[in-house]
């Protein structure tokens, strides 16, 4: 069992007992089962359930609608469409176009026209399928080369430009001209999408919602019902997983359920099944990306040309944020003098893409991987070497949009990796071995990530917070952030008690809620500890400010004589516990409480310019990944990982950790088991666990080291401390690498086959059959 | 329907007969710790540990709540993660899990901690240590798409060294015991099949005949693990269900000196139990099919009837030339072979008051040369995009008899008859000959595009795993990855030439 090391208990000496640090704040209630989710919640005796009629099409006029049978069926209550929606039918989180009940036309296979509710969940599944609906079908759009071609966008392209990339590419001394197709992913969270409404006595409503966004539930469910936004409040205590699919799309099944909750007087549950769940909810964008790169012979990178194409599905959603983010990561670590990056928002006739970890940046490093990967074999050179080339260092050291990369951490903490990893000595073994066996081929890369942190939305980079103290001693926080698994809670808590100087029992966390906190960010963008943790320090530090003030006055001593540590408030000569402190400052009247707010310094961006500093900084990592491949059917197995990955000053390292290996196993999912289908009509054939395999703990290999890069964050963030919950997950992209790699080796690396992504075992067999062919061909 | 749920004796003889487990803790007892995250056995969220007397031992394994009905589970003692931590402490899979922070949003976690607890159980009562592979297996059927597994792996490879306040292993819980030995005499008495009742339990075949005369419209029912799908995905409701799993006849492993028989209720962790060391190749692909919870559950039986192509125990069946023993409910047997079997898409022999008893295979043929392989996108809880199970049987060098049995290459579970024929009567090395074969499965087996593989891929690993087998044949043995573990030594220095004794 892996043990840390002492020294990563920095930051916080007080966070936990014993030098350890702070487990999860729902850990014990996690493994006793005592944690509740909202399906858990009592249900009252009058609660009804929704289940909606789906699309069978993807692009159609609805002719007619007949639901009387639906109607009839025993335990339905009501029945709504477009029509009986009070206030705006549309839920879009930005711009528009999600409508909450289709009207009179379809735009893709499994969108709500109607939705029922009944006594259960199980009668209201059971009558949706009793509707008759009549369509005039229309042609439909279903991959993003036909949105491209047909120049259907759901929002006007944008284009980052650096140097002059048609003459560096026409005077480079090779160039590669490619195309690549990568899946989207389907986000799986354990816990599928739901919320449940509770009417209020003025006609308001409560939600409880698995939402990421539960202000923008808030803004969407009084847009539906007519309502000021005050009149609705929307509570989330916590999601069983969310990773972007709970952004914006939580917001459907708060809306959906509150129309209902309203109309019939009575709480609505709408609880996705997980086969409605995967078919009517969007996913991570399957990005068509073509790209021209030169390059000189020593593999420096001169000129790329890159055009990618998202499939946004049938409306913008977050798609434009999502396209931008692929733009701004298809340089991933290396530098680019000349540049031109184009990225579409491919309109298709599907479910609407969503945010998912990494928000369209995993699909701009694979780029970048597969092309370094690719000029490696042109020139005949370990790719490790071609990236450390190309890696941003002094010199090389603005990214196309024009932001600067002022350290040097990712190429020390590459070469920090590749010492600690072996890599060269472990790229002999295994030419070694690969010309031993014919029947099994390893392969091996270390890709490295660079990701750009802060919202893309600048108005999105602000965060608050409200902490109260009790006359006990005890602490209260609220903030906007939500917690879905990745220990938000635990972090702002270690926060609020190192600030405070008190001990980490005494601060406790509870639900995220519209009335404690308005207005606030999704927790998303990796941000949520950068913006909450930071509004949560200074609702603490206005706070302690008036108990300065008063401990001054009180006692006629010095500001600095007013210390709190080690749970201790000392005053001078004199000291007293914090409980008892606090209730002489209480006594005093002395306000115990504060609200907090933090925007993020610095950033900006020029979209006119395609110029600015979108990022306040960039989290880096490096993975090594080792995989051995079954040359008669393209099955592989990862044997050895090797992570060194940079967060900063750590708040809580096994947390931390915890995200690393979360996302680089998710990462890896994307790129191995996980595919996505779609059939000619536009149906989703992946729409269970039956045939959408995500990892078992089989896949993850035993040799599995995760370690923290270390050295503070440049930039004042939080404790300096940086976000982790997206970045690693590109990591995954070196087992894929390393699958290429393998493939590479039945042509001695002349050639890097094409390697689809997810590179499935079919996938890996084709790539190495192409190598082969490429083999004979040369011989 | 009695049972023992948690520290509660539980009878209810209100329910539907398809009523699940996870439905009747969830609604009519609110023990919420038991988590629906699919509904179709496949994540693992709704894990419980089940109970039951085996030889009067006390036994506990895993099962998916969501897709068990609760009547089936009569008798038994069922255990949720609230009992586990129940006095007040933890479990040690519980603290465990705890201390190497194997919970992130928790959702995944109450089944994962079942599950562990199941191998805890299991490996403490014997004795026996718990090493990776042991886990992963544990753990095959439960998904978290939080942690990376990485914590959940090292609490299962470290809680037996926690230290607990609770040290009583459940299986020695003198009570519960004492409980289901009653509820096991008053359940056969019960269960004389002639009630009117809408799910029912026969002990034998005698009174199987009867449940079956007194309902005919009765659906047979072994481990729900294919049937129960049409209950939460497609919402159909059953009136009556006839529960196979209890029938002692048919849940019998018989070795009988020439045939190795197995009844049709037999599971694939009795089967897999039974081969571990006498059939290693038939375990091997055992480890493969669904997971630990669903492999607990689901019958030899039930995946032969159910005829999927994609059933990974009929090719496996046609490599043996297996014989079938159907009973009619007039109380006639027929023995059908399997190869007769499989009629046509979901088409089988079986008559509508049919069912199979038995399955026997000749040990002459067992002891012969035989492979599985089994390709399929994940290695863990995936089903077969191809599986091919090859016999040979050698006299002299010579192959005197082929059979290479395929699922996912047609509508049916197949056999390639012109390829078994290319390759017999040829000696063991005759590359040309299994060259020949290879031409024949191309041209003799069409196999379709899906969700899981392209029809060209499909065909490409028919011809690639025969030439494995072939290699085998010859002692050429390639590295043919297993689920839960790889042996490292064999990767490592893993060198063609040495591979192979
Ligand atoms: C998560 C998951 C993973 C799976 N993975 C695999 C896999 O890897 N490989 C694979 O092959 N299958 C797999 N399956 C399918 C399924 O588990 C098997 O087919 C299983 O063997 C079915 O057995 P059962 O006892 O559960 O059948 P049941 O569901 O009880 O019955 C299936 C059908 O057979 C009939 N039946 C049952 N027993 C008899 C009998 N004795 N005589 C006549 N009719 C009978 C029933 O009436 C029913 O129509 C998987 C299923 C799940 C849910
Ligand atoms: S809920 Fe997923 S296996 Fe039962
Ligand atoms: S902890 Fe979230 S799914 Fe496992």
């Amino acid at each position: 069992m892996r043990k840390l090391p002492q020294d990563f208990t920095l930051g916080d000496k007080n966070a936990g007992q014993k030098g350890a640090l702070p487990i999860h704040e729902s850990a014990i209630k996690h493994v006793t089962g005592q944690a509740v989710y909202i399906d858990d919640m009592p249900e009252w005796p009058n609660e009804l359930h929704i289940a909606t009629g789906k699309s069978t099409e993807a692009h159609a006029d609805i002719v007619s609608i007949n639901l009387d049978k639906v109607r009839a069926y025993p335990g339905v209550v009501d029945v709504i469409v477009q029509a009986d929606i009070p206030g705006e039918v549309d839920v879009s989180p930005v711009l528009s176009g999600d409508l909450l009940l289709a009207g009179n036309f379809v735009h893709y296979i499994g969108q709500s026209i109607f939705a029922v509710a009944a006594t259960s969940l199980r009668a209201a599944k059971q009558a949706v399928e009793l509707a008759e609906i009549v369509y005039q079908v229309r042609e439909a759009t279903l991959l993003p080369q036909q949105s491209l071609a047909r120049q259907e966008f759901v929002l006007p392209t944008h284009t980052i430009q650096s140097g002059d990339a048609p003459a560096a590419m026409k005077s480079a001394p090779r160039t590669i001209q490619s195309e690549m197709y990568i899946k989207g992913q389907e986000h799986f969270y354990l816990e599928g999408q739901i919320s449940v409404a509770v009417p209020n006595e003025d006609g308001g409503v409560q939600v409880f919602a698995s939402s990421q966004h539960p202000a923008e539930v808030q803004k969407l469910v009084a847009r539906v019902l007519g309502l000021p936004v005050g009149q609705v409040l929307v509570e989330t205590r916590r999601m069983g997983g969310g990773f972007g699919g709970k952004e914006s799309q939580a917001a459907v099944l708060g809306c959906m359920a509150a129309v209902l909750a309203v109309r019939n007087r009575c709480p609505v549950k709408y609880r996705m099944p997980r086969q409605d769940d995967m078919v009517q909810t969007g996913k991570r964008h399957d990005f068509w990306n073509t790209y021209h790169v030169g390059f000189n012979e020593a593999g420096e990178i001169l000129a790329a040309e890159y055009d990618m194409v998202g499939k946004c599905g049938c409306t913008a959603d977050l798609s434009d944020g999502v396209v931008d983010r692929a733009m701004f990561h298809a340089d991933n670590a290396y530098f680019l003098p000349n540049a031109r990056i184009s990225g579409y928002r491919g309109k298709t006739h599907t479910v609407s893409n969503t945010a998912f970890r990494g928000f369209g940046g995993p699909k701009g490093v694979i780029l970048a991987e597969n092309v370094i990967e690719e000029i490696a074999c042109s020139v005949g050179k370990d790719a490790l070497d071609i990236r450390k080339l190309n890696c941003y260092q002094a010199g090389k050291d603005t990214t196309p949009y024009g932001q600067k990369i002022n350290d040097d951490v990712l190429p020390t903490l590459i070469e920090e990796l590749e010492l600690s990893s072996d890599y060269r000595a472990r790229r002999k073994a295994i030419q070694t071995f690969n010309a031993q066996n014919r029947f099994v081929k390893k392969g091996l890369a270390l890709t490295p990530v660079k990701f750009g942190i802060s919202f893309t939305s600048k108005h999105l980079n602000q965060g608050g917070a409200l902490v109260h103290v009790y006359t006990d001693g005890s602490v209260h926080i609220n903030h906007g952030g939500t917690e879905m698994g990745q220990g938000l809670f635990t972090k702002v808590a270690q926060i609020v008690a190192k600030a405070f100087g008190i001990d980490y029992q005494r601060v406790n966390v509870s639900s995220t809620r519209t009335d404690k906190v308005p207005n606030a960010s999704p927790t998303a963008a990796s941000a949520g500890t950068d913006l909450n943790g930071m509004a949560a320090l200074d609702a603490v530090n206005t706070i302690k400010d008036r108990l300065r003030d008063f401990a001054i006055e009180h006692y006629g001593i010095q500001p600095d004589d007013f210390v709190i540590s080690d749970d201790l408030v000392r005053l001078g000569e004199e000291s007293m516990s914090f409980p008892e402190f606090i209730k002489l400052a209480y006594m005093n009247r002395v306000s115990l409480s504060s609200t907090g707010f933090y925007k993020t310094p610095k950033i900006g961006y020029d979209r006119k310019a395609a110029k600015g500093r979108p990022f306040l900084y960039f989290a880096n990592g490096a993975a090594v990944s080792e995989v051995i491949v079954d040359t008669f059917t393209g099955e592989y197995k990862v044997t050895q990982v090797d992570i060194l990955h940079d967060v900063g000053d750590s708040i809580n390292a096994e947390l931390d950790i915890g995200q690393i290996e979360g996302a680089f196993v998710q990462g890896m999912g994307w790129l191995t088991s996980e595919e996505l289908s779609w059939d000619e009509k536009g149906r989703i054939t992946t729409n269970s666990p039956a045939n959408y395999k995500i990892p078992t703990s089989a896949d993850v290999p035993e040799k599995f080291t995760v370690k923290l890069f270390e050295r503070a964050n440049s930039e004042e963030s939080i404790y300096r401390s940086k976000a982790v919950g997206e970045p690693p997950l590109m990591l995954g992209i070196s087992v894929w690498c390393a699958l290429k790699d393998a493939c590479a080796s039945v042509c001695d690396h002349q050639f890097s086959p094409p390697l689809a992504a997810p590179a499935t075992p079919e996938a890996v067999y084709y790539a190495m059959q192409a190598a082969r062919d490429y083999q004979e061909a040369r011989l | 329907m009695k049972l023992l749920l948690n520290d509660e004796l539980i009878e209810d003889n209100t329910l539907a007969s398809d009523y699940t487990a996870l439905r009747y803790l969830r609604e009519k007892r609110g023990l919420m710790g038991t988590k629906e995250g699919c509904a179709s056995g496949d994540c693992g969220a709704c894990t419980l540990l089940v109970g039951a007397l085996e030889e009067g031992e006390l036994r506990y394994t895993t099962l998916n709540s969501c897709i068990t009905p609760i009547q089936s589970l009569a008798g038994k003692h069922l255990v949720s993660v609230e009992y586990l931590s129940q006095q007040n402490a933890l479990h040690p899979a519980q603290q465990a899990v705890v201390e190497c922070h194997g919970s992130q949003c928790g959702f995944c976690t109450p089944g994962f901690v079942l599950s562990l607890a199941s191998l805890y159980e299991e490996r403490q009562s014997t004795q026996q240590s718990i090493d990776r592979e042991s886990v992963c297996d544990a753990i095959s059927g439960n998904l978290c798409r939080c942690t990376g597994y990485r914590p959940i792996i090292d609490a299962g490879l470290s809680m037996t060294q926690v230290e607990p306040d609770y040290v009583a292993l459940l299986s020695q819980n003198h009570k519960v015991k004492q409980t289901l030995s009653e509820l096991e005499s008053s359940a056969s008495l019960a269960d004389d099949g002639s009630k009117s009742r809408n799910y029912v339990q026969p002990q034998n075949l005698a009174q199987l005949i009867a449940a079956k005369k007194a309902c005919p419209d009765g659906v047979l029912i072994a481990g729900g693990t294919d049937l129960m799908l049409e209950n939460t995905q497609r919402y159909h409701d059953f009136d009556d269900l006839i529960d196979l799993s209890q029938v002692t006849e048919m849940t019998t492993i018989q070795d009988d000196g020439q045939y190795l028989t197995l009844g049709a209720s037999v599971t694939y962790a009795d089967l897999e139990t039974y081969c571990q060391d006498k059939y290693p190749h038939i375990s091997g692909l055992l480890s493969r099919i669904a997971s630990r919870q669903i492999r607990n559950r689901g019958t030899l039986g039930g995946n032969v009837a159910n005829a999927s192509p994609i059933a990974d125990i009929p090719p496996l069946l046609l490599a043996f030339d297996a014989d079938m023993q159907l009973l009619n409910v007039d109380g006639t047997t027929r023995t059908v072979s399997i190869n007769d079997f499989y009629q046509g898409y979901k088409q089988t022999l079986l008559a509508t008051d049919e069912w199979i008893v038995s399955f026997s295979v000749s040990l002459e043929k067992l002891a012969q040369c035989h492979r599985f392989y089994k390709v399929s996108k994940r290695m863990e809880d995936d089903i077969s995009s191809v599986m091919l199970a090859a016999r040979f049987a050698i006299e002299d060098d010579k192959i005197t008899e082929v059979r290479l049995a395929f699922g996912g290459m047609a509508g049916t579970p197949i056999r390639a008859v012109n390829a078994e024929q290319a390759l017999t009567q040829v000696s063991v090395n005759d590359e040309q000959a299994l060259q020949r074969a290879i031409e024949k499965i191309r041209a003799e087996l069409h196999p379709m595009s899906d969700v899981r593989a392209s029809s060209r891929y499909r065909l490409d690993m028919a011809c690639n795993l025969i030439r494995k087998a072939w290699l085998a044949l010859n002692n050429q043995e390639a590295v043919t990855f297993s689920g839960h573990a790889v042996s490292d030594t064999l990767l490592i220095t893993g060198n063609e030439e040495t591979n192979h004794a």
